[in-house]
Parts: structure tokens; sequence; C-alpha cells
């Protein structure tokens, strides 16, 4: 995550910013939470193709 | 066509030292609800009973949602490049949102006609622009690995069919008692118009958190440690940058639409019949080895490796490069359609491994394109020409469906109780097409200087007037 940094020569005049961990953290939960139950649901369907 | 000032770009320009890690969740969280699309069999025989129609009727919502998806994204493309990913993703959760309004009135009136505009017509809307809304901005913050980039985004498109699928059985069993899910079972008309309505509530949400915090980089932002002139020594990738206008007229645009056209119309070969074709190809008179259940557990497999290969193999295009990738996929597709219609019926294992390739090699033609398309026309105008290619989409959409139903009506029986014999025609058809395609792949050569806008690199101020030229 550390070269998500901007380069100083295109960023102008702008003040710099810190994302916060903890939001990327939360945004990350909240797309992975569903995509695992998602998962989670569909492996235990299809296990049947191997369980016979 | 103005924004309000709160969507447009110029808001959403990340500041110095903002985290680029924050833009992938922001496009799964409009993949993952726009993915939705492919979980409508979840519900098609409640859709049957209700309205007492046909399959075919019914079947005609998913065709026009995708039809519309391609008409969209070719359309509203260069807006969404000049307008920005936020006000791109907060249009597709109005349209997307608002077809399941409108066809959740549908269903509770018994009027057919209300879902196809609204899941079809004003649904597809929202596909084709979410379908396109984060790719051209995750190209542009992932420059260094713009396979993982797409990858990530449109392997949400395929995961939001795992979500959906058994959330929706979940949601109609709480609205309906009497359905649990299980065969002979089907949920009530209500029940359908209830979940539509859930849906709606929860892609509302979803989706305005990924217009939210998306972000686009500053004009000539590039990640610590990039230089932008390696990716120049690759053979076929290109630092300069071709208008959508423009993409158009080379022939490297139609090589690319013919190789996404042919590589889906193959896929769908395979996943418009999944669960009759397993039992069909295990067939001993009357019954087939393969159970119900397991061919449902087929049809899982098939959406794991459709999701798989949308990250897996994007991923590996960073590393082998985009051409000989689709290589694999059609050169490697080719073989293993030749297995399956000739060997397919030998063994459950040959036939399950052999589909679950070809469907994961389908899901990662989707997410390979756009660096693809960032290779050959550069970041310009990326999403514009994206959507324009997507078509082909569309057209494999009709193509697939009509090339493997009359190949089966030909042979005079329904599916689930034919034999593999029946299915070896449309699938040395595919063959054919998969052909086809590599040979499109093979001629695609970098595109032509006369076709490359001025080396200044133009900011997105200036895209409306570049993008008539």
């Amino acid at each position: 995550m550390s070269s998500s940094a901007s380069t100083p020569a295109s960023s102008g005049s702008q003040q710099p910013t810190h994302t916060p961990t903890g939001l990327i953290a939360f945004a990350w939960t909240l797309v992975g939470v569903p995509l695992a139950y998602g998962l989670y649901q569909t492996v235990k369907t299809a296990s049947s193709l191997f369980g016979g | 066509m103005a924004v309000p000032s709160f969507l447009a770009r110029e808001r959403i320009i990340a500041r110095p030292g903002f985290n680029r890690w924050l833009i992938p969740p922001a496009a799964l969280a409009v993949h993952l609800c726009i993915g939705q699309a492919y979980a409508t069999s979840v519900y098609k025989t409640a859709l049957v009973e209700h309205f007492d129609a046909s399959l075919t009727s019914i079947g005609i919502i998913f065709s026009i949602a995708i039809v519309m998806l391609g008409l969209s994204a070719a359309v509203f493309g260069t807006w969404v490049d000049r307008n920005g990913p936020r006000a791109a993703m907060a249009t597709s959760a109005a349209f997307w949102v608002t077809g399941f309004l409108v066809g959740s009135l549908g269903i509770a009136t018994e009027q057919l006609w209300l879902l196809y505009l609204g899941y079809g017509v004003i649904g597809g809307i929202g596909l084709g622009i979410g379908y396109i809304s984060p790719v051209s901005t995750l190209i542009k913050w992932f420059p260094d690995r713009p396979g993982l980039a797409t990858g990530m985004a449109i392997m949400g498109f395929g995961g939001g069919a795992l979500i959906a699928s058994p959330l929706s059985r979940q949601l109609m069993n709480f609205y309906d008692a009497d359905y649990d899910g299980t065969a002979g079972t089907v949920p009530s008309g209500e029940s359908v118009a209830l979940l539509f309505l859930t849906l709606a509530v929860l892609y509302a949400l979803f989706m305005s958190f990924g217009a939210l915090i998306v972000r686009v980089p500053a004009d000539g932002w590039k990640p610590v440690g990039f230089d932008p002139s390696t990716v120049k020594q690759k053979a076929l990738v290109t630092t300069d940058n071709v208008s959508a206008n423009n993409a158009i007229r080379t022939p490297q645009f139609w090589l690319l639409w013919i190789v996404l056209f042919c590589n889906v119309t193959a896929g769908i070969g395979i996943l418009e019949q999944a669960a009759p074709m397993i039992q069909d190809f295990f067939r001993d008179g009357e019954t087939s080895a393969v159970t119900a259940a397991t061919a449902a557990g087929f049809v899982g497999l098939l959406s794991l490796f459709n999701m798989g290969g949308r990250f897996v193999w994007s991923t590996t295009s960073d590393y082998i490069g985009r051409k000989p990738i689709y290589m694999v996929y059609l050169g490697v597709g080719i073989a293993l359609y030749v297995v399956l219609a000739t060997l397919g019926s030998s063994a459950t294992w040959i036939f399950v491994i052999t589909a679950a390739i070809i469907i994961s090699f389908y899901g990662g033609g989707f997410s390979t394109v756009p660096a693809y398309l960032r290779d050959l026309f550069g970041t310009f105008q990326v999403g514009a020409i994206h959507g324009r290619l997507l078509t082909a989409w569309s057209a494999a959409g009709i193509a697939g469906p009509l090339i493997i139903n009359g190949v089966l009506d030909l042979a005079e029986g329904e599916p689930g109780e034919l034999v593999a014999g029946d299915y070896r025609p449309a699938l040395f058809i595919m063959v054919g097409l998969l052909v086809i395609g590599f040979i499109a792949n093979l001629l695609v050569k970098p595109v032509a200087a006369k076709w490359h806008e001025p080396t200044s690199p133009p900011s997105p101020s200036t895209q409306e007037a570049s993008a008539v030229r």
C-alpha cells in the first residue's frame, strides 16, 4: 500500500491528505463480508458435486 | 449534460497522499450489485407461474437487460469518462434501483411489460453505466497493474451472482413460508415483488457507498517507484492516447470486438444449459447418472470458476501480456471444447474440469479486455472505448443462446431429455468461433500513430472537445 502516495510534482498546491486505515479496512469489510457469504453458500452448493 | 456539483469529477480529485486501495472496494460496491443480473434464474420459474407465461417470455427480460447493457455502455461511455466515476456510479445506482422498483410494480400488478421496461430497459441502462463506471478510474490508479485492478472490479460482477442467488432464495423464503428453496417448491409472485423491493434498498445503499468513496487521481499522478517509460518497452503497449471516436475507426478495435464476441459466445454455450447439459451427457435411457442436486453443484462450481477466472487470469496478463493470455483463452479453449465434445461423456471428472476451465477463460476474457484496450489505446478515453466494445457482449448474448438452442431444437428434445451427441454440433460450432477469435487476436498489431492524440496528455476538462474530433 505504500506505493499509493502521489508524486509531489503532480500534486500542485493541494494540501496532502491521509486516508485512515480504518476507512480502508471498513470499505474492504463492507464488500468482503457479502462476498464471503456468497462464496460460502456457493461452495456449499458445489460440494454436492463431489459428495455424490 | 451537466451533473450536480457534488457528483462532478472536479470534486473527487484525490489530494496527495490519498491511498489508492480505497478505490477497488468502491468499484466492487457497484459490481457486486449489478452482478445480480446473473442470478435471475432463481426466480424465473416463479415469474413463469405468476404471469402464466412461457419460459421464453420470462427469459427475454434478461436478454433485454444485456442488450441494454451493451447499448448504454456504448452510448454513455464518453459521458462516463468526462464526468467521472462518482457521477457514473450514482447514475447507475439510480437506473438499477429504479429498474427494480418498476419491476416490482410490474410483478405486483401482474403487468409483464412493466417488468420488461423496469428490469430490462431501465435496469439494463444501470447495468451498462455501472459496468464501465470504475474501469478507467482503476486503470489510472493502477498503471503498474491494470490487469489486477480491472480483474478485481469485474470479478465483483461474477461475485454479485454468488451473493444474489442464495440471498434471493432466503429472502423469498422469508416472504413466502411455503417456499423452502428445494426442488418442487416455487415462490409466490408476491414474494418476488417484495424481493425486488428489498434488493432495491440494499443496492441503493451499497452503490451510494461506492460513489461516495471513489476518487480520481490528479493529472500526472503516478505510484511511487513507477516509471511509465518501462511500460512502453512491452510489445503492443502504448503511452500515447486514442480518442473513442478514433478508436472505432481502427482495425484493432474491431479485431478485439471479434475476440470478445467469440470468447463470450463460446462461454455462454455452456453457461446457458449447464445444469441440463451435465445430466444429458451422462444419461442412460430415461435416467441420468447425475442427479439434480449434483447438477446444481456443477452450476455453483462454474460460478466459482467464472468469478475466479476474472481475477486470476486478468492478474496473470500483467505478467505475460494481453495478447498471449487471449491466445491461451482461445487456443486452449479450442482444445478443451474438442475434449468436451469427444471425451466429455466418458467420465464426469473430465466433463467437470473441462467445463470449469472453459468458464474461467470466459470470465478472464471479460476482465482482461479493459487492460488490453489500455495497452492499445492509452488511458484517455479507455472507459468510452470499453463501453463501445461491450456491444460484442450484447451480440454474444443473443448469438450464444441462439446457437445452442437452435442445435438442440434440431435434436427435437428438451434439455434434460437429450444425450451427449445432441450437443456435439453446438460444441463444434463453438470450436469454429474460437478459431475465428484466435486468428483475430493474432492479427492485433499496435495502433498506427495517425490515430494518436497530440502528445501532451489531455486533461479531463479538454476531453469533451477532443472526444468529438
